[in-house]
């Protein structure tokens, strides 16, 4: 096993993670803003790619594409705001899992009802295609690299937000104290509505990116939604920062467990079983990580004490 | 008598009187869909001791679902291939006698309840839902995998596991042990609710119980009562797979109580009863389906907060 | 006892039938994930029964949604409410082993349009139980004798980590002769194929060979275009299938893959097909709607040969393949599963449209691998 390969798989597994904050960002606001478990997360994901999908179909534009994807998704956001998820922030989980799950069935279908069952193409723009030479020689695509950036890119401009901002502090108050920045003379149900299509937005621009080098179909939404929730729950529901951390220590596990456990596993016994057992193991590892961070930790590594 | 009482007599009345008629009628198919919904009620009359009495949100209920039907699935597999399940250290044979099924489905459900409640049991609230849903999730994976009992594909059990005295087979027979076995259920979750349980739930820390404990048992309860439904659930279709542990059951046995009406006695029975027949309607007339079951779920949840069982018969929750 | 149960209610089933005319009952995926091979399946199959414009035939179809547990119910109901003499069209071999052993073993027939499962071709085959389609391995041991002859030496190869993939798999090594540079099992349902992609670029391979239906595929198929890495690819058809095609795009042009049908194949049945599809429905079909129309017409010939009361009479009738193939030559062999060529396509771009062309023969009048081991 050369260092190159081992480098490549960190960044392997740096990217995915960086995705997956993407995803996990816009959840956690939600609910450490406004208490809100969204299932219905995923499906916003799965909008955000379908209307890039489209919209890079009519103009060849990935650009307008992505545009598109936070459109879509903010605007579907906002008006689920309006409609379902407001009269749910004073239920208790069970129904917001349950009206939100309900959500799922709706946007899955209603989506293949739209554009029907194949799936669909969206590819990576021209100018980012390829793979590039990094020193010391590893070959890694240009669009992953871009990936990366880009998942950084947000994950900053979201700090700033959240720490230099108006809104920011409006968020912040929210989350500890909702008396207070109705005190504050704030519009709190404009903030709401802002705050979820915010996450929204993050959800559909992660489901435009990865779109273009996954499959865009219906139900490409709900196992990425339930590794968000793992990221969240690792890094303490409602912490941003928890949600970064949680989402890179998911991305390394998966990708580094899935191609080392089969090779480690090789030095004790044959290599068929192995591959066999270790794949096994390794799609069961990032949940084995949560149950155990859960046990040290029940509310998470960054999350508020219980 | 008050009004839920008589919905719950009418209910009952139903799944009596339907399976009757279609024995008269020869319309075994209506027999199979009531075997479901019955099913159904029973796993989801498991969830609904969690969620109702212990206000456990599990969003990992398919484990138990599971692992009943994959006991049945691994005994029956033995039994008609001739084979033993272990050799060492001592020969464990399967079987097709559903008693020994049940029970062994209770046993391991017990304790895999004994051991996700313990882990999960230190989290509360949505860590609580999202840590069921991760042993869901660990569960469903390693049944994808294990190649000895099927992986994905699942076992396939040729004829129908054996009940003393009844020949199972028979749609209404098998339909009648079911049904009995869900009112066994129903009885022993309405004496739970009752003190000094139900009520020590509510008053813990008054009487000097440790609340963590009741919660566990609780859980465990409600685990072995979801697992004893997975293996009934595992003879109605003479099969297991994987899909049995999968999220989306979890989500639709979720459905099933909060349709029905959380923490009604037999809100999972009316909620069972409505999911089958709206998938049996709805899905005979459109191919999406799914949008209107969403659609109803989100009226029911914004609307019709005691769920069907509210709706009909008023909003007041029971105190008994 | 049981066993006399279960005949005698077989009996009874059948005796009802004959009064009316021959009832089909087709499962298939219609929502959901996945629900385009169920579609094709359908519409090629109801295209060869309008066709034949008889109404003789009744054909109930019923959406599997792609589940195990409902695939059972709904066989159930076809038997029991529906009183069909045929169940046909599963796409998935996990839902074809919930239903088919429980069908045949009620008297009736079961056609398969594409599942093909190794359990039920070989200790488990049943007279009862035909595979139109092919046998599972077919295709990935066509792709292997390709790998053979193209003179790869040291292949990687990768499928999901599940009954079907490690079929595949072995069905590969079966027929290649040369090195294995790695043998990798994903996860099932993985979209991200970066890690596996790059142990493929530090093995050292001179090819690669990958099974991943679906979305699995498609992920895979970008990713690899992508990443560089320059190698020969090898698959089965359903990556590469009508159906996906446009979803991979150009990262898929140039690829080979192993079908045992293509819409150039050259043949009369094969070109009506194709345009009769085309015509009706406004989209080339897949190698689902192939299968499935010459299911249709399989049943069809058997139909009018023999009474469907009569279990052997309408095996025999079924068994002598008596249909003009869009596939061309076919047979059945001893375990009713096909004798026919494996063809090597390659994916190519027709005007707008990808699509593929055929370039070779990987395995001519190709069997199974389970034929000695079933006894019926």
């Amino acid at each position: 096993m050369s260092t190159i390969l081992i480098f490549e798989q960190l960044l392997n597994g740096v990217q995915f993670g960086v995705m997956l904050f993407l995803m996990a960002a816009g959840l956690t606001l939600i609910f450490g803003v406004m208490g809100l478990i969204n299932l219905a997360h995923g499906s916003l994901y799965m909008v955000g790619a379908f209307a890039a999908a489209a919209v890079a179909g009519l103009t060849g534009s990935f650009v307008l594409a992505l545009m598109a994807a936070l459109a879509a998704a903010a605007l579907l956001g906002a008006v689920i705001e309006v409609t379902v998820i407001r009269r749910l922030y004073d239920s208790d989980h069970l129904d917001q899992v349950l009206a939100t799950f309900a959500l799922i069935l709706i946007f899955s279908e209603g989506t293949r009802w739209l554009f029907g069952s194949f799936p669909l193409f969206l590819d990576i723009p021209e100018a980012l295609s390829g793979p590039v030479t990094l020193p010391g020689g590893i070959q890694y695509p240009l669009y992953r690299l871009a990936l990366i950036g880009a998942g950084l890119l947000v994950a900053a401009g979201l700090w700033l937000l959240i720490e230099r901002t108006r809104l920011g502090i409006q968020i912040r108050a929210g989350e500890n104290d909702r008396e207070m920045i109705a005190a504050l003379g704030v519009d709190i149900s404009k903030l709401y509505t802002l705050v979820f299509a915010l996450g929204a937005a993050l959800a559909g621009l992660a489901g435009a990116l990865v779109g273009a080098i996954q499959s865009v179909q219906v139900g490409m939404g709900e196992p990425v939604l339930i590794l968000a929730f793992v990221v969240i729950v690792i890094g303490g529901i409602g912490s941003i920062k928890g949600a970064f951390i949680g989402a890179l220590l998911v991305g390394l596990t998966d990708t580094l467990v899935g191609i080392f456990l089969p090779e480690v596993l090789k030095l004790f016994m044959e290599a068929a079983p192995a591959t066999s057992a270790g794949s096994a193991i390794a799609s069961m590892s990032i949940y084995i990580l949560m149950s155990l961070v859960l046990i040290w930790r029940p509310s998470g590594l960054f999350g508020a004490r219980a | 008598m008050n009004r839920e009482t008589l919905f719950n007599a009418a209910l009952l009345l139903g799944l009596i009187a339907v399976p009757a008629w279609a024995v008269i009628a020869d319309e075994p198919f209506t027999i199979t869909l009531a075997t479901r919904a019955v099913i159904l009620a029973l796993a989801a009359a498991g969830l609904n001791i969690a969620l109702g009495i212990g206000g456990l949100v599990s969003l990992g209920h398919a484990v138990f679902f599971g692992i009943g039907g994959y006991a049945m699935g691994i005994l029956a597999y033995h039994a008609q291939s001739y084979s033993s399940l272990m050799d060492w250290p001592l020969v464990i044979e399967g079987t097709k006698s559903m008693p020994v099924i049940w029970i062994v489905a209770m046993i391991v459900s017990a304790l895999a309840a004994l051991v996700i409640g313990v882990l999960s049991l230190r989290t509360t609230g949505a860590y609580f839902i999202m840590i069921t849903l991760a042993f869901g999730q660990m569960f469903y994976y390693f049944a994808i995998s294990w190649s000895a009992y099927g992986g994905e594909d699942g076992m396939s059990i040729y004829v129908r596991n054996d009940f003393p005295g009844l020949n199972t087979l028979v749609p209404i027979q098998f339909y009648g042990l079911c049904l009995v076995v869900l009112l066994l259920v129903l009885l022993l979750s309405a004496r739970l609710r009752r003190a000094p349980f139900g009520l020590a739930l509510d008053s813990a820390q008054a009487v000097g119980l440790d609340p963590m404990r009741l919660k566990l048992v609780a859980f465990v309860i409600s685990g072995v009562i979801t697992g004893l439904a997975g293996a009934l659930y595992a003879d109605l279709n003479r099969f297991v797979s994987p899909t049995m542990f999968s999220w989306q059951l979890s989500g639709e046995l979720m459905v099933l109580v909060i349709l029905g009406g959380v923490g009604r006695l037999f809100g999972p029975v009316a909620g069972a009863v409505a999911f089958v027949a709206l998938e049996h309607f709805l899905g005979g007339l459109t191919e999406f389906w799914h949008i209107f079951l969403g659609l109803i779920l989100l009226a029911v949840v914004m609307f019709a907060r005691g769920g069907l069982t509210g709706l009909i018969a008023g909003r007041e929750l029971r105190h008994d | 006892m049981k066993k006399l149960v279960l005949a005698s209610a077989a009996a009874t089933l059948a005796a009802t039938a004959a009064m009316a005319d021959i009832k089909v009952g087709m499962i298939t995926t219609l929502s959901g994930g996945g629900a385009s091979l169920g579609i094709d399946t359908r519409d090629g199959f109801m295209l060869a029964i309008e066709e034949a414009g008889r109404d003789d035939v009744e054909v109930v179809i019923e959406d599997d949604q792609r589940k195990p547990d409902i695939a059972v119910q709904l066989a159930d109901k076809m038997i029991q409410s529906e009183k069909v003499d045929v169940l046909t069209g599963i796409v998935w071999s996990n839902l074809a082993m919930a239903v088919v052993p429980a069908t045949t073993a009620q008297g009736l027939f079961y056609l398969s349009t594409n599942a093909a499962p190794a359990q039920l071709a070989g200790k488990g085959c049943n007279p009862n139980y035909f595979a139109v389609s092919y046998q599972n391995d077919n295709l990935h041991e066509g792709a292997g004798a390709y790998a053979t002859k193209a003179g790869f030496k040291n292949t990687f190869i990768l499928a999901p980590n599940y009954p079907a993939g490690h079929d595949s798999l072995n069905g590969f090594k079966r027929y290649y002769k040369g090195d294995l540079a790695g043998e990798v099992y994903t996860k099932l349902g993985q979209t991200d194929y970066a890690a596996e992609i790059a142990q493929i670029r530090a093995s050292g391979a001179d090819s690669v060979f990958f099974f991943l239906p679906g979305g699995m595929g498609i992920s895979f198929l970008k990713q690899y275009a992508d990443s560089g890495v320059d190698l020969p690819v090898v698959g089965p058809a359903f990556s590469f299938d009508q159906g996906i095609l446009q979803a991979v795009g150009e990262a898929a042009l140039g690829v080979k893959n192993a079908s045992t049908w293509s819409k150039d194949l050259d043949n009369a049945a094969n070109t009506a097909f194709v345009t009769a599809f085309e015509q009706k429905y406004d989209r080339l079909p897949s190698i689902y709607a192939a299968q499935g129309y010459d299911t249709a017409n399989l049943l069809l010939s058997a139909i009018d040969k023999a009474d469907i009361n009569d279990d052997a009479a309408f095996a025999a009738a079924l068994k002598a393949a008596d249909f003009a193939s869009v596939r061309g030559d076919f047979s059945f062999a001893a375990n009713n599963h096909p004798i026919q060529n494996v063809y090597v396509r390659e994916v190519i771009k027709e005007g707008d449209i990808f699509t593929n062309k055929i370039v070779d023969t990987a395995l001519e009048d190709h069997s199974n691998a389970y034929v000695d081991a079933c006894k019926m």
